[in-house]
């Protein structure tokens, strides 16, 4: 299973995390320091498994940003480097051709999708199009209940003008 | 900045106490998981948080939800607010509602959750009225809650409908099912076999992409995620039986091994890849054919090879797991050199994964090539990994070493390249060997002045010298360069370089120095009383209190010969680098099914530690403390006992000397219970002054016999207990009773080592009066040879006396020893002939073995009279944790996870006798899940005869039923004891064999 999920930029900066197993905030501030110790410091051509604390990190590199993936030791590697793909795919459909700035601006839309992919650190759903699909859905349930709290202010705002 | 981000925190914590419109709230909380991803410690507005989860509408619930999950872990307090609310979401009607509460369960659900939505989640799961979007979530988040607490899926209910999951077109839900199914396979597999076909045919559906929506495809390839889950569950079922079902996964597998080529897309690559390497898994778990197995070595052998850093480093860690599973490892080491190249890799992943594969393929034929490899790496290698290197290299050294002087060259040069790496445990280890081969003693000498001659050394390596020179220096006292004198200034040259752990190391070798140098020098003599003196003050304790008494012995001239005399050797033991790499592989290189069953049993393997008995030599190698020179007789707890018994020996008369408090009065506390003498030992001797002073003296039989009640005069003596049955509790236990009757009782206490035992006999007078001609002869089989101390001829009334029964074993044999016991009371003579606890298993020594220890060896041992196969049948059926269980306290280790098939047993152990030495025994055991009362059973070792012996006697112990001995092959021996005329006895002694053979 997976146990966690970080984003990291290249300058450290955390950009989403996830945690599937329990871990405290103390626990969670030292694991990030210590991978993103690791994991940025890594060339480039290296491959994309590193063994961290009996466990392995995958993780992948898209411009500025490290997408890692917590796993146990005998989990297939390739498989939760395709998920992270995937994910990213996911990603870039959304934004139309996503970057970093995206992710920082609507950070709480890369929940929604990763909460989309992943439940309790194991594959949930792997179309591309039904993953969009409820996105989707999602938005517009958010976006006519802001229609109807607009429109309803605008009613009390008349009604007590 | 962390305090600016504080401020900001709690700027909105502020906000947040306000009356605050619901968006404006959610905005806050949206803000305050942002500023807590960054990593400023938020403790504060968790409780909004939650609170947003009992909003009415969608946005804020929304909200709610997931900063809850991603803020809080499963053991937060105010998780337990939401349940309620998480619960009614659940059951609730609405769909969007339902899927952020099973999402938000599933990714942090603890405990409670699984007690109180559990049975909701099941429902929804297999509900025909939700959308997939709802029954994958749910099946998700089961799982979360079945991890959490196993119980919440009631397996029989639950089979059925796992299978009819399994049956699912919509790929999600099927994806998160056979998730499911691999928590739920992984924990118990026999109950879910009816999923196995399900399994295969989910598999071979998407292999054909029969019926897959195009969006399910992924870089053209089906779901390889569903694919690789599939192939992961199938990994926990033991076996396939059906043979159509086995042929169409193996159709589907050979599909996957030939079909999968390197290809441009880098994402298609991996995605077919990660097919592969589980498809590879599989095929090694199932223990394919033969040239299965050998296309996958190809396979891997193509992988190592390979540019791409990935497959790289996947192809060397498979092929160490392949290791483990099949017998292919020669073609392993076709690619020897190719593995050697990888630990040059830039990559220390890379890196790490070709250490481990060398050392899990290092066996006797390549050892001296591979340690040779590791230790010419150890100079460039990176300090992250300098210390597993050289725990590697001395652990391959030590267990492949083709001869022990190659083994001290090795760690030394370990030493002295990597110092710094080398842990204690790594020098204590070759300090032993040297100790107990005395061949070893002066070329380890010698090599170690060679070491002291270069400019700078390592500080471990001047603690191995000196420590290594002042035992044996004096074997190459002819050789130039190598008088004390000289080897005192050389050593004495590093003292002011070391630190005061070193010091008590130097001074124990300058005071064996002095002592080996006969005639004494006077000057070689003040130079070191000056360093003594020297160090009388110092401020260390360990160091000061050397320096006095050793200045102090020095004085006393010749008697310190004794006191300082050579360390007596160590007692076998296995190393402790062994232990320490065991306990470093617990979490790592093992298959994952196999994982399972390895992770429980390793408690167990980390138990055979040495067994090092009270009046053994001190157990801890040098170092400790200064008492560690006086050589410990190790018979010195012997000579006691046997002082003892000669003190026992003339009773008569003089009562009053038995003396309850024995050296080992643990071994008489356990036994005074049995022996039913009640009271303190104060109140044990009193009746005996009494019947002494009323009897005038000696007491005779007579007068004994005057007490006891007539009633007792029949003429048999008839055993309390089943004589039988303590005999067999005994080969399984040390200590115990033997014997009893209404007069006597014999207690037995073992302590065994390596091929010597000791026990003690306990004869406890059970009456007011004395036994008298007691006599108890050994009868030893011809492989044992047995002395016992003498056996006082009365024992007085109430007492107990022990008599120290020595035995060696000089080679394997099922015999048994006799014990001929005889002794009076009143008229009548009882004589019983019992057999002795010293049976074949008192001489294993359990020992456990890793995979690339057994697998060797194993092979190393072909065919007979090495290596012996038996069907047996008529085996009493029994679970196979019993057989385990019984095997263990047979002393036999099993090893967990060595063999692939989890209804085969493999064990090991060590036999001591004279002729063999230490020999090490594998045995495998094949049983048939169908019959339990038949099974196959591989013995092995060294000596054809021990081979024969062993598997004669896990046979006998297999067939018969050691616990209740009134099974079929084992007939109900009648009581041996009989009253018989005094005459007798002896007639009956002279003819040993003919006894032995009636007996058994």
């Amino acid at each position: 299973m997976i146990h966690f999920v970080l984003l990291i930029s290249r300058q450290g900066k955390v950009r989403l995390t996830k945690w599937y197993s329990p871990y405290s905030q103390k626990e969670r501030t030292k694991v990030i320091r210590e991978l993103s110790g690791v994991i940025l410091s890594r060339g480039p051509k290296l491959c994309n498994f590193v063994e961290w604390r009996g466990y392995k990190v995958v993780y992948k590199r898209y411009a500025s940003l490290y997408f890692c993936m917590c796993i146990d030791q005998d989990d297939n590697e390739l498989e939760v480097l395709e998920i992270i793909h995937h994910y990213v795919e996911i990603l870039d459909r959304y934004f139309g051709s996503v970057c970093e700035l995206d992710l920082i601006f609507n950070f709480h839309k890369a929940y929604y999708i990763l909460d989309e992919l992943l439940i309790a650190g194991e594959l949930q759903e792997s179309s591309k199009k039904t993953v969009a699909r409820l996105i989707a859905a999602q938005d517009s349930l958010v976006e006519s209940a802001k229609e109807q709290a607009s429109s309803i202010s605008n009613i009390i705002a008349q009604a007590t003008k | 900045m962390k305090r600016l981000g504080r401020a900001v925190v709690m700027e909105i914590f502020c906000f947040l106490k306000q009356g605050l419109t619901p968006y404006e709230k959610k905005k806050y909380v949206w803000k305050m998981l942002y500023i807590y991803m960054l990593g400023y410690d938020v403790d504060f507005g968790h409780m909004e948080a939650v609170s947003l989860i009992s909003a009415p509408k969608y946005p804020e619930k929304q909200v709610g939800y997931i900063v809850t999950s991603s803020l809080l872990n499963e053991n937060h307090d105010f998780l337990r607010l939401a349940i309620n609310t998480v619960r009614n979401d659940i059951i609730g009607r609405n769909e969007t509602f339902q899927c952020l509460a099973l999402t938000m369960v599933g990714n942090i659900g603890g405990r409670e959750f699984a007690e109180s939505l559990a049975a909701d989640v099941q429902k929804l799961l297999i509900s025909s009225s939700c959308r997939p979007l709802v029954r994958k979530k749910a099946a998700l988040c089961l799982l979360r809650l079945y991890r959490k607490n196993p119980d919440v899926v009631n397996i029989d209910g639950w089979v059925d409908r796992m299978a009819q999951l399994l049956d699912e077109r919509d790929i999600g839900v099927l994806t998160s099912s056979m998730s499911l199914l691999v928590a739920l396979v992984s924990n118990n597999h026999e109950a879910y076999w009816s999923c196995l076909p399900k399994c295969v045919k989910v598999l071979e559906r998407l292999a054909r992409n029969q019926d897959i929506p195009q969006e399910y495809t992924y870089y053209g390839i089906p779901s390889p995620w569903l694919q690789v889950k599939a192939m992961r569950a199938l990994q926990y079922f033991p076996t396939i039986e059906d043979p159509n079902c086995r042929r169409s996964l193996f159709e589907v597998l050979q599909r996957i091994l030939m079909g999968t080529d390197v290809v441009k897309n880098v994402n298609k690559n991996n995605a077919a890849h990660a097919v592969l390497f589980e498809a590879l898994a599989l095929v090694m778990h199932l223990d394919a054919e033969k040239e299965m197995m050998s296309q996958c070595v190809a396979l891997l052998g193509k992988f190592i090879a390979v540019r791409e850093p990935n497959i790289r480093y996947l192809g060397l860690e498979n092929m160490t797991r392949m290791l483990m599973v099949t017998d292919v490892q020669d073609s392993i080491k076709r690619h020897q050199a190719q593995i050697i190249t990888s630990l040059k890799d830039p990559d220390i992943s890379i890196r790490r994964r070709a250490l481990d594969l060398l050392y899990g393929m290092c066996d006797i034929s390549n050892a001296k090539d591979i340690v040779e490899e590791l230790l010419q790496y150890l100079s460039t290698a990176d300090f992250a990994m300098r210390e597993e290197l050289s725990l590697k290299a001395a652990i391959l050294a030590e267990k492949f070493a083709p001869d022990l002087s190659w083994y001290v060259d090795v760690i030394l040069q370990l030493i002295d390249k990597a110092g710094d790496f080398v842990s204690d445990d790594i020098w204590f280890r070759v300090v032993q060997f040297v100790t107990n081969n005395e061949d070893l003693q002066p070329y380890a000498a010698a090599k170690a002045r060679e070491y002291l001659d270069k400019p700078a050394i390592h500080e471990t390596m001047v603690k191995v010298s000196a420590y290594l020179l002042g035992e044996f220096s004096h074997l190459l006292a002819r050789r130039p360069g190598c008088s004390p004198k000289e080897i005192f200034i050389i050593i004495h040259e590093k003292l002011p370089t070391v630190s005061t752990s070193t010091i008590p190391i130097l001074l124990s070798t300058y005071a064996k120095i002095l002592m080996h140098t006969q005639p004494p020098d006077p000057e070689l003599q003040n130079q070191i009383w000056t360093i003594f003196n020297k160090y009388e003050s110092c401020i260390d304790a360990e160091i000061q209190q050397r320096a006095v008494e050793y200045f102090a012995l020095s004085r006393k001239g010749a008697a310190v010969m004794d006191i300082l005399a050579e360390m007596p050797k160590f007692p076998e033991r296995q190393s402790a680098l062994i232990k320490k790499a065991e306990v470093a592989e617990v979490d790592s290189a093992d298959q994952s099914a196999i994982k399972l069953r390895a992770q429980q049993q390793t408690s167990n393997a980390l138990v055979v530690t040495d067994q090092h008995s009270a009046n053994g030599p001190p157990p801890t190698v040098p170092a400790v403390g200064p008492l560690t020179l006086v050589k410990v007789p190790s018979t010195s707890g012997n000579a006691e006992h046997t002082s003892e018994g000669q003190a026992l020996t003339q009773p008569n008369g003089t009562l009053t000397k038995i003396d309850p408090q024995t050296p080992s009065e643990d071994l008489l506390g356990d036994l005074l219970g049995p022996l039913a003498i009640e009271g303190p030992p104060g109140a044990a001797v009193q009746p005996q002054q009494n019947a002494v002073s009323e009897v005038g003296g000696v007491p005779s039989a007579v007068d004994g016999a005057a007490i006891v009640p007539v009633g007792e005069y029949s003429n048999s003596v008839q055993p309390i207990g089943n004589i039988n049955e303590r005999f067999y509790a005994l080969c399984l236990k040390d200590s115990g009773v033997l014997y009893e009757d209404p007069y006597i009782q014999i207690g037995i206490k073992a302590e065994w080592r390596a091929q010597h035992g000791h026990l003690v006999l306990f004869l406890g007078n059970k009456n007011t009066s004395p036994l008298d001609s007691v006599q108890a002869l050994v009868l030893p089989p011809a492989h044992l040879k047995m002395e016992l101390s003498l056996v006082p001829e009365t024992i007085p009334p109430r007492a107990q006396v022990q008599c120290p029964l020595e035995v060696l074993n000089l080679r394997p044999s099922r015999d048994v020893a006799v014990l001929d016991f005889s002794y009076k009371f009143g008229a009548n003579m009882v004589n019983v002939k019992l057999r002795l606890p010293a049976v074949l298993n008192k001489f294993l020594q359990p020992i456990s073995v890793s995979a690339e220890e057994f697998f060797p060896q194993w092979r190393s041992l072909s065919g007979p009279p090495l290596k012996l196969q038996e069907v047996v049948r008529g085996v009493r059926p029994l679970p196979l944790t019993e057989m385990a269980n019984l095997f263990n306290s047979f002393r036999l280790m099993i090893c967990p996870g060595l063999d692939p098939n989890p209804n085969n047993l493999v064990a090991s152990t060590t036999f001591y006798s004279e002729s063999t030495r230490a020999m090490l025994c594998l045995i495998r055991i094949e049983t048939d899940p169908a019959d339990r009362t038949q099974l196959r059973m591989t013995v092995a070792s060294g000596d054809p005869m021990l081979t024969f012996e062993l598997k004669e006697f896990m046979k006998e112990q297999l067939v018969s039923i050691p616990t209740a001995p009134h099974g079929p092959t084992a007939p109900p021996t009648p009581p041996v004891a009989q009253v018989a005329q005094p005459t007798s006895p002896v007639k009956a002694l002279t003819d040993p064999g003919a006894m032995l053979a009636g007996l058994l």
